[in-house]
């Protein structure tokens, strides 16, 4: 191992002298580092304020590696802000946010994110509303991206056969040759979640899936994140009580841009401090 | 397979209709000029050939806008730049070809040179006596200038009305530019006395008919080119680009990379349009930047239609012939008439004719059908008599 390396091993954000070990692996800067047991995401001291009002506020938190975790909080709570922040959107005014060990996301580009590996399902459902579902997942599949690349390219049988299991997976199969902007709020919803997988992210970020969708929707949406988890590891921002609760391990509840509690379901509601936020509405 | 190619694109069947109607039209005129002799009715006159050689070149520019506003998005106001640069390269050639043959009869200077009481040629003129040389230039110059100018501009995310207006003031900047006789392009005057193209005299009728052809088989080719890029994974994600572009870079599309890419290509085509027209019409001057140029080529193609190829060529050739009947009327009116026709067709047609005609054709369909069938078909209402 270089000198070099040994220096960077000393900076792990999860281990300290971790070097000291036999056969430990190092990870060349660029490369994701996010085996199992450690996490995937650090957002530590995020600080995002608009014409100042600060929509984050010192928020810290961490993601384990296949986790499935829940964020939920009151409107304007900052959850939409947090994934603008990973997702490079957004900018934050102080704090760190890395992607692993390695990747710092406060300076890679949106485009640089998405191929590292997190793909995000927006609140308002935002997919390409004059291609046909098939094409609006092709377009996300996980592929090279370049120009010249896109221009000779032609689909494999294997890309086409798995573009249509995600179409089946998300129940668009019969709508394939729709045009996106035809479908309905629910089909959008799940279209796009189909693009995330597409993209077969290490981390999916899913702000409120299930907004316009039917019962039967509902339990199917859970049931496919639930099934992603372990695999990918899962950030869902929702709303709803009851669906959380049928889905969720560990429960975050953002108050004001900051963590107010974090727990499982029950060890949350039960917080007098989130029970006060949420009575108080 | 979806994915086209460019033998597929090809042999589509709008690409078979597109080249037949063209090559259709271009036989029928040149063999109209070349058997029938000119006293007879049927003659077509050498005028009229380059005046349809002009129509294509505006055709084959028109594509080119199509490309990158239709598209991509990108409502470029400065199209006509590359056009003209496209010109100047071939102008140039055509300015060596004259040799002694100048008013001056300087072999090795241009006449307006000899005027301006220069002594030797610039040296970005060396190498503009070889045809091969001055068809490099046709295709580089325009390319690179859309790349550097679309790199600096794409990567610094400018859009929309703003990016509109630098393009604009792109083709304005290099007008004013080329209207200096220091910059030795001719100045006011531009270039002009043309004799000869690859030893072929311009002023002949076969010429012309050349030029003509060389045109139609241009644009078709550059049909089919866009087709095939229009119908590739490039071309879809080009629409994506210019519908929702963010979205486009969250699943891990470098969008400004594929803006510079269709910027360029339709660059170069826009400058082989132009590299074409320079010939049949005998002079390029720095009248071709002129803002309202690149304004008029917008016209075209919005009047036709947009992202759909071939609406663009139909919109250029409409536009440029309803241009030529009016200005023969009354010249000082076609201002007018244009901003009249551009207000319309934004509030009346957004699609264009193309779009009129694809929303109407059902209907028209029907009614067609129905004039050509029997009275004595069972009435559809089947009203109580
Ligand atoms: N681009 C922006 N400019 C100004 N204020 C913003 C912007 N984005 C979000 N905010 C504000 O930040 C707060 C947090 O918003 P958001 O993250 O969308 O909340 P949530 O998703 O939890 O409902 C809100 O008060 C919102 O008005
Ligand atoms: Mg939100």
């Amino acid at each position: 191992m270089s000198a070099l390396d040994s220096l960077r091993e000393t900076f792990r954000r999860d281990q300290v002298f971790d070097f000291m070990r036999q056969g430990t692996r190092s990870v060349s800067p660029g490369q994701l580092d996010a085996g199992d047991g450690k996490n995937i995401l650090y957002l530590e001291d995020i600080t995002v304020s608009f014409d100042g009002f600060k929509a984050l506020n010192d928020l810290t938190m961490y993601i384990k590696t296949g986790e499935l975790r829940c964020i939920i909080g009151p409107n304007g709570a900052g959850k939409s802000t947090m994934m603008d922040v990973i997702t490079g959107k957004t900018r934050p005014d102080s704090g760190t946010c890395f992607f692993g060990q390695t990747l710092d996301l406060t300076r890679l580009s949106e485009t640089d994110i998405a191929t590292a590996g997190i793909g995000r399902k927006f609140q308002k459902p935002t997919v390409f509303p004059e291609h046909t579902a098939f094409e609006n997942l092709e377009l996300a599949m996980h592929d090279a991206k370049g120009t010249w690349h896109s221009l000779f390219t032609r689909m494999s049988g294997e890309q086409k056969s798995w573009i249509e299991e995600t179409l089946a997976q998300v129940g668009l199969l019969e709508d394939r040759d729709k045009v996106a902007g035809l479908l309905s709020h629910g089909q959008k919803q799940w279209l796009e979640i189909g693009m995330v997988l597409m993209q077969k992210p290490q981390l999916l970020l899913v702000d409120e899936p299930i907004a316009g969708m039917t019962r039967q929707e509902v339990e199917r949406t859970g049931q496919l994140l639930q099934s992603l988890a372990g695999k990918h590891s899962v950030v869902v921002v929702e709303h709803d009580m009851e669906f959380i609760r049928s889905i969720a391990s560990t429960v975050t509840v953002l108050h004001q841009g900051s963590v107010l509690a974090e727990g499982t379901m029950d060890q949350v509601q039960n917080d007098p401090k989130v029970i006060e936020v949420y009575l108080g509405e | 397979m979806r994915d086209s190619t460019f033998k597929s694109a090809l042999s589509d069947r709008t690409a078979k209709t597109f080249m037949g109607v063209l090559f259709g039209a271009t036989l029928l005129v040149t063999l109209l000029n070349q058997i029938f002799p000119p006293d007879s009715a049927l003659h077509v006159s050498a005028y009229t050939v380059t005046l349809l050689g002009k129509y294509l070149c505006y055709a084959l520019l028109a594509l080119a806008l199509d490309l990158v506003w239709g598209y991509c998005g990108i409502l470029s106001l400065g199209h006509g730049a590359f056009f003209a640069l496209g010109g100047y390269a071939m102008g140039m050639y055509l300015m060596r070809q004259i040799g002694d043959r100048g008013v001056y009869g300087n072999a090795e200077l241009p006449d307006f040179m000899v005027f301006l009481n220069w002594s030797e040629l610039p040296w970005y003129w060396h190498g503009f006596d070889q045809f091969w040389f001055a068809a490099l230039m046709i295709l580089l110059v325009p390319g690179l200038l859309a790349f550097v100018f679309g790199w600096l501009a794409f990567r610094s995310r400018v859009t929309g009305v703003y990016l509109s207006i630098i393009t604009q003031a792109l083709t304005y900047a290099l007008m004013l530019a080329f209207f200096r006789n220091e910059l030795g392009f001719g100045g006011n005057n531009g270039l002009t006395d043309f004799k000869d193209l690859l030893g072929f005299s311009l002023q002949s009728d076969g010429t012309r008919v050349a030029l003509l052809m060389a045109t139609a088989i241009s644009l078709a080719f550059a049909f089919v080119l866009c087709r095939w890029i229009t119908g590739s994974k490039l071309g879809r994600v080009v629409l994506a680009v210019r519908d929702a572009e963010s979205r486009a870079r969250f699943i891990g599309y470098r969008t400004e990379h594929y803006k510079l890419w269709v910027f360029t290509a339709s660059a170069i085509l826009a400058g082989i349009a132009g590299a074409l027209y320079v010939p049949q019409v005998g002079i390029i001057n720095p009248g071709e930047f002129s803002p309202l140029n690149s304004i008029e080529l917008v016209v075209w193609v919005a009047v036709g239609g947009r992202a759909t190829l071939y609406g663009a060529v139909i919109g250029a050739i409409l536009v440029n012939y309803g241009k030529t009947v009016f200005t023969g009327i009354m010249p000082e009116a076609w201002l007018f008439a244009l901003g009249g026709l551009f207000v319309a067709v934004t509030v009346f047609m957004p699609q264009g004719i193309v779009g009129l005609v694809e929303k109407h054709w059902p209907t028209l369909k029907q009614r067609f059908m129905k004039s050509d069938s029997n009275d004595d078909r069972p009435s559809a209402q089947g009203e109580p008599s």
